[in-house]
């Protein structure tokens, strides 16, 4: 409430996020500022995930911000949330990361694709079970060796995954 | 005679670019000249920066903060420090906030020259490219001089900033700002009534008020649609309510508006920098006039146990510890034992001082946040950088994310080129300023 | 007589054509910036006019691999791009040198995770290493100067 830049704090069911949303944008929030999740896996907690929507209702006139808020869905493996992205179209994006980075699935997107990471890379990066180093490179030599020498095998795609 | 059919054609603007914008691929579908369809992809410079952020204590974040974007680096250590701070409740001196806006501002004036001059060069007009980068070259000569690097610098720290003003940096900022003001002028000169500059920046690129709102788009592109929002204005931080400052707005959201919007920014910065070094609190101060001995004859005298007398010393020390010294701390930043490091005559003159330093230097020790939850957000050189910190009370975040505000003009970019033509795809992109590293992260 | 005594002296004719042919190439360096990240911005500062890369010969980017001989690596490379990389490399015609520029590109930085090619001497090979996060002006420098050295010695062989 104090906190202009969060706003009020509200927590709601994965499964009915799109009808929250629907909710606050007929108030009047009208920009989603952001759209990001967060792994509570180390944490024990039940469900893992816990995507936060953050949304602000800006003034076009006067560039003043009317009032913000955010929006904690808690969210498993399990695809419940359904997409937002026909209330906010940048929400399109922000759920193609949220699924490249965490797994977060959508119900009504079933062929979502990766934003930042390639289509090949299996599993998802910044859960807290993938380790930082782990490396699927797409081309380079298994074996390590230098460019150059004979063994050097050109665009060979490999996945070692070690 | 048969029927004539139409395809499409569909044109790749690869990942690698001739224009110096950094890695991302267009996909274009084209019908002659007009694009029907465009679509973008990105992640060609990913790099794990809210992965690594975990694996970091809370100080050792901010080298990785510096390459979001690599433009404006200052700007993003700035927010990233104050989200932590913000999380933390710490309030950092005056002084160290006028500092950091002072770096902020410098950080936005070339963050605005670079686009300018990046983009002028690809609708050829590479003289203004050479102006641009002219200048630019003289503020990364003042950024060198004052934080000791010209681009990647880490000059802010969890509760304050690296180190103090150098004492001739306000002239050296006078004689600078002047040559940045008639680089400015001498390109607007050649570029704002200029008849093909006009010609393929006006009308193109348009996006209206409400679709930008509704993309998430803040920034010079926010603004250039007539919405005057700016995050420095709507939640003043740092000392901001204090100065005094325009925010251009446009009027169309055409590209041409974007241009005027950045140079018009540019002299809002230069006027912020000039009344920062008007109103900052007094710096570098001495209750009584300290003997100025070498370091390592502190150490000596402190490892053989003649401490008494050692407090009425300045410590000399390498340049790269400038700012560490018991003058510079003070004002710069918090003096709370448990987040910023001992001045260096206390850490070589005493035990106390030297184990100090440990505690706060050694993993899985250091700076302590209480575990909570906050966003921040500042206003960056492409729109609302924000960040959104997750503690856990270790000794390093749980979470970083970090709000990109140039992802959302690369959202819509399908809105931005359909319609128009493949020659306007290049003042659009330049105009939308994607840094790919703040994009990718 | 031994037929050695006879000859001309190694090749002189050669080396001659060698030394001429080294003393062009270096001074004519056409380069493809494949720019990426942040080093890119010292990159613009080198081109520019304070440093100058022009008074080496190297001022002139050609922006097609097939007209460049030096391909300068500026920044990151990650698994994404990498084979976009090995593909422009394939692409230069001989004779070619490629110089990684910012230590991303010598050994992968400080970025030692998932998606970070480590050294792009993984993928292609590198003939000019220039460290630094981003090298300074003056490094970038020094660095074209002992390509230039290392292009003049460059014999008849190329791989």
């Amino acid at each position: 409430m104090s906190d202009p830049l969060r706003g009020e704090r509200r927590e709601a069911p994965a499964s009915s996020n799109h009808d929250e949303l629907s909710k606050l944008k007929a108030e009047g929030y009208n920009m989603l500022v952001d759209m990001t999740a967060v792994d509570y896996l180390p944490q024990g907690k039940k469900p893992r995930f816990d995507v936060i929507y953050r949304l602000m209702k800006l003034d076009a006139a006067t560039g003043s911000d009317m009032g913000r808020i955010e929006l904690h869905c808690a969210v498993d493996e399990l695809p419940v949330l359904k997409s937002v992205k026909d209330l906010y179209p940048n929400a399109d994006w922000l759920e193609r990361e949220v699924w490249d980075m965490f797994g977060v699935k959508f119900t009504d997107r079933p062929g979502i694709k990766r934003l930042l990471m390639y289509e090949e890379f299996s599993g998802h990066a910044l859960r807290k079970d993938y380790p930082i180093a782990k490396r699927q490179p797409l081309i380079g030599p298994k074996s390590g060796d230098k460019a150059g020498s004979p063994s050097f095998n050109i665009l060979h795609p490999t996945i070692t995954g070690e | 005679m048969s029927e004539i059919t139409q395809k499409t054609y569909m044109l790749n603007m690869g990942p690698q670019h001739p224009a110096m914008h950094g890695v991302v691929r267009l996909i274009l579908e084209l019908r002659g000249e007009t694009i029907v369809d465009a679509e973008a992809e990105i992640g060609y410079l990913h790099r794990a920066f809210e992965k690594h952020a975990e694996n970091e204590t809370w100080n050792n974040v901010v080298p990785w903060t510096d390459r979001l974007n690599y433009v404006s680096p200052l700007i993003n250590n700035v927010g990233y420090a104050m989200a932590v701070e913000k999380l933390a409740g710490i309030e950092v001196p005056e002084r160290g906030q006028y500092i950091r806006v002072i770096a902020c501002e410098i950080s936005r004036i070339t963050d605005h020259l670079t686009c300018i001059g990046a983009s002028s060069m690809e609708l050829g007009a590479f003289t203004v490219f050479l102006y641009m980068i002219k200048a630019r070259e003289y503020l990364y000569q003042l950024v060198d001089h004052l934080t000791g690097a010209r681009i990647t610098t880490a000059f802010t720290r969890v509760g304050g900033v690296k180190g103090d003003l150098p004492p001739d940096f306000a002239e050296k900022f006078h004689a600078i700002a002047k040559e940045v003001r008639t680089a400015v002028a001498e390109s607007g000169a050649l570029l704002t009534r200029n008849r093909i500059f006009m010609d393929r920046m006006e009308g193109t690129g348009v996006i209206s008020k409400e679709d930008a709102i509704a993309y998430g788009i803040t920034g010079p592109f926010l603004r250039s649609t007539g919405v005057p929002y700016d995050v420095r204005r709507a939640h003043p931080y740092g000392i901001y309510g204090k100065l005094d400052f325009e925010i251009p707005v446009g009027t169309t959201g055409d590209n041409y508006d974007r241009y005027l919007c950045r140079m018009a920014e540019i002299e809002q910065s230069l006027r912020l920098v000039e009344q920062c070094l008007e109103q900052i609190p007094a710096g570098k101060h001495s209750l009584e006039p300290k003997e100025i001995k070498y370091a390592y004859e502190i150490q000596d005298a402190g490892k053989h146990g003649d401490t008494a007398l050692l407090a009425k010393y300045a410590a000399k020390v390498d340049q790269t510890l400038a700012g560490m010294s018991k003058d510079d701390q003070p004002n710069t930043r918090v003096l709370d034992r448990k987040i910023t490091l001992p001045a260096k005559e206390t850490t070589y003159g005493n035990i106390e001082g030297l184990m100090n330093h440990f505690e706060l230097v050694m993993w899985s020790w250091g700076v302590r946040i209480p575990p909570s939850e906050t966003y921040f957000a500042v206003e960056g050189g492409n729109g609302e950088l924000g960040f959104d910190i997750v503690s856990d009370g270790g000794d390093g975040p749980y979470r970083v994310r970090c709000r990109p505000p140039c992802l959302f003009p690369m959202a819509a970019l399908k809105k931005l080129l359909v319609g128009g033509q493949i020659a306007d795809i290049i003042p659009t992109f330049g105009s939308v300023n994607m840094i790919a590293g703040e994009l990718d992260r | 007589m031994p037929l050695e005594n006879d000859t001309v002296p190694a090749g002189v004719m050669t080396t001659q054509l060698d030394a001429a042919l080294g003393w062009a190439r270096k001074y004519s360096i056409f380069q493809y910036p494949f720019v990426t990240a942040c080093c890119g911005m010292e990159y613009m500062s080198t081109a520019a006019s304070h440093y100058d890369m022009d008074r080496f010969g190297a001022g002139f980017p050609r922006f097609s691999p097939r007209q460049a001989d030096v391909l300068m690596v500026v920044g990151t490379i990650s698994h994404k791009i990498a084979p976009v990389l090995r593909r422009i490399y394939d692409q230069m015609a001989e004779p070619k040198w490629v110089v990684a520029f910012g230590v991303c590109t010598c050994t992968g930085g400080f970025y030692n995770n998932y998606s970070t090619v480590q050294g792009i001497d993984t993928i292609i090979p590198v003939d000019l290493y220039i460290p630094g996060c981003p090298p300074r002006p003056e490094t970038v420098i020094q660095g074209l100067t002992l390509l230039q050295e290392k292009i003049e010695k460059t014999k008849g062989q190329f791989r």
